[in-house]
């Protein structure tokens, strides 16, 4: 058989985390009852007018910039015409002749070295409603409450090769713009969803095959599936002599299957034409300035930052700036506390740790990183030791509760006073004449065994090093 | 007139417009649309060299709104136009992706 390849591009819509929607003055809420988020404008009732919201022009300004675009200077919005009831207005407004970014691309890592993936261009548009099937009277129910929150749309260029390819650079543009507040860009929830176009060729051609386009990638693990599977389906295809149709697919990741979703009948035709409500945007060098001026410092100078000044382990610094939200909680901490490796420790051991045992995502931590400090300074200053620091980090992990009062509550600070602890020791030692017998036989575990009744006596929160002393000079006398 | 539309042109364009025509009605349809591209062609005896394409009608552009939330729950209103509705929904005929 002969080697292919795969040449695929990606069109990666991002809902924008604006308050109000791209033409109209309603919330962009998640959920909602139906119909409550909407007002004449996301309804298309005639002679409503859209109007721009300014922060959807900043965010695509902001997402182009940090995606090495161009920004265009004048640009505008056009009308894309097709009938169907999630779009009360029979069209998407949508940006086709003048879009805001073009020109642009990101690196990826990949296993050959740092490639470039091309961006073709960044346009503005506004959501769908939803559509809901009513099983009792076999009709269709429409929510509007989606109709119009504002989306970007990042139209790559046919330069990704593979699944893990792809895979790279979801993951990049997500982290890009999660760092610009411009998205939490969850993949499940939708307001990240990515379109494959995939065409294979035989190694070493020059031209393309004819490409299908494949919706419903609701995850990065359904990307890769439906990527290999529809890279079968098109070898299979030439193999056996027939052509691929150019069409666009539905990916069930269930049954890991596509199904062409178009009829024949329904022309792909979309007529569009400028809009005549929208006035159109122009861009001056100092409002570009002003986004540039005001982008975040993103992942990878982050890193460096990292292992520069907190002196921590790049795979560290790789694990915690995978999260916005986790570099944010980080640095306040550092901040706070003043001990990055201790801040860095606590995030990559036990936060890691709760997340993976609870397969939470994240972005979900919800302490606050002056309760994290406070635990640092607690165990910094001999206040507690750092069995009792676990539990109390998973009291602050759950609750976000202050830790001091914590461990002031339920008397965990460490028992560091010598007279207590040798009282509780010389007990130990009197009820337990077979073990001190057999440490001076010559048997080390039997010292183990004392310690540890030891902490069990102080409830854990004695000071390890100190109890080991005490011991030593109450059985060596 | 010039343009003369074919019934299959006008087969397509009625598709695109979810319009079913009668013969009758057809036939005016191809009649008004070529004398309407008749109407282009003598827009385009022109010259319009050097003439950037025109995007709006007014002379203006930065038309923004804030991002402020204003609108609140109006669904009663808006659905008291719907010809149909059903749990705070639009009801329209079934609809299949």
């Amino acid at each position: 058989m002969k080697q292919y390849e795969m040449v695929i591009g990606l069109e990666v819509h991002v809902e924008l985390a604006t308050k109000t929607k791209i033409f109209c003055s309603c919330t962009t809420q998640f959920g909602g009852s139906p119909n409550t988020h909407t007002c004449p404008v996301c309804t298309g009732m005639p002679g409503s007018l859209p109007v721009l919201n300014k922060q959807v022009v900043e965010y695509a300004m902001a997402v182009g910039i940090a995606t090495n675009c161009d920004i265009t200077r004048y640009s505008k919005f056009d009308r894309k015409n097709y009938f169907y009831p999630d779009n009360p207005q029979n069209y998407q407004i949508s940006q086709l002749y003048l879009p805001i970014c073009r020109n642009g691309y990101v690196e990826i890592e990949t296993q050959s070295g740092t490639k470039k993936i091309g961006i073709h261009e960044i346009h503005m548009e506004e959501d769908a409603g939803k559509l809901i099937h009513d099983e009792w009277e076999d009709c269709t129910l429409v929510d509007y409450n989606r109709s119009g929150v504002p989306l970007i749309e990042i139209v790559s260029e046919p330069d990704l090769r593979s699944a893990q390819e792809v895979i790279t650079y979801l993951e990049k543009l997500r982290l890009l713009i999660q760092y610009l507040g411009a998205s939490d860009c969850k993949l499940n929830e939708g307001s990240m969803r990515a379109d494959v176009n995939l065409s294979i060729r035989p190694v070493g051609a020059q031209e393309y095959g004819t490409r299908t386009e494949m919706k419903n990638l609701n995850s990065f693990k359904a990307i890769s599936r439906a990527i290999e599977a529809e890279k079968l389906r098109q070898i299979e295809l030439i193999e056996e002599g027939k052509t691929v149709i150019q069409e666009t697919r539905r990916w069930d990741d269930n049954k890991e299957y596509s199904y062409a979703m178009r009829s024949k009948e329904d022309a792909q035709d979309y007529r569009y034409f400028p809009d005549p409500d929208l006035a159109p945007v122009v861009v001056t060098q100092e409002w570009v300035d002003s986004i540039l001026n005001r982008q975040p410092e993103f992942r990878d100078a982050k890193i460096k930052r990292y292992i520069e000044d907190f002196k921590i382990p790049e795979y560290d610094a790789q694990i915690i700036t995978s999260s916005k939200h986790l570099a944010d909680i980080f640095e306040e901490t550092v901040e706070l506390s003043g001990q990055p490796k201790e801040a860095s420790n606590w995030i990559m051991v036990e936060t890691m740790h709760i997340l993976k045992v609870r397969e939470m995502e994240p972005e979900k931590v919800s302490f606050s990183p002056s309760n994290l400090a406070k635990l640092i300074k607690l165990i910094e200053s001999g206040k507690i030791n750092r069995t009792v620091a676990k539990e109390v980090f998973e009291v602050i992990f759950d609750k976000d509760m202050d830790p001091e009062k914590y461990v002031e509550e339920n008397g965990l600070i460490m028992e560091s006073d010598e007279g207590a602890l040798k009282e509780i020791i010389q007990k130990i030692v009197d009820a337990n004449p077979k073990s001190v017998e057999d440490f001076h036989g010559g048997k080390e575990k039997a010292l183990g065994f004392l310690v540890g009744q030891a902490m069990k006596e102080t409830k854990g929160k004695a000071n390890p090093a100190l109890i080991n002393k005490i011991l030593k000079e109450i059985l060596m006398h | 007139m010039s343009n003369i539309i074919t019934d299959e042109t006008i087969e397509y364009v009625s598709i695109l417009a979810k319009l079913d025509l009668s013969e009758e009605e057809r036939e005016q349809a191809k009649k008004d649309m070529g004398s309407m591209l008749d109407y282009i062609d003598k827009l385009n005896e022109l010259n319009t060299q050097g003439v950037e394409p025109m995007s709006h009608i007014f002379p203006v552009n930065n038309v923004f709104r804030e991002d402020v939330l204003e609108n609140g729950d109006d669904r009663d209103n808006l659905l008291s136009n719907a010809p149909q509705k059903k749990d705070g929904c639009y009801k329209v005929p079934k609809t299949v992706e």
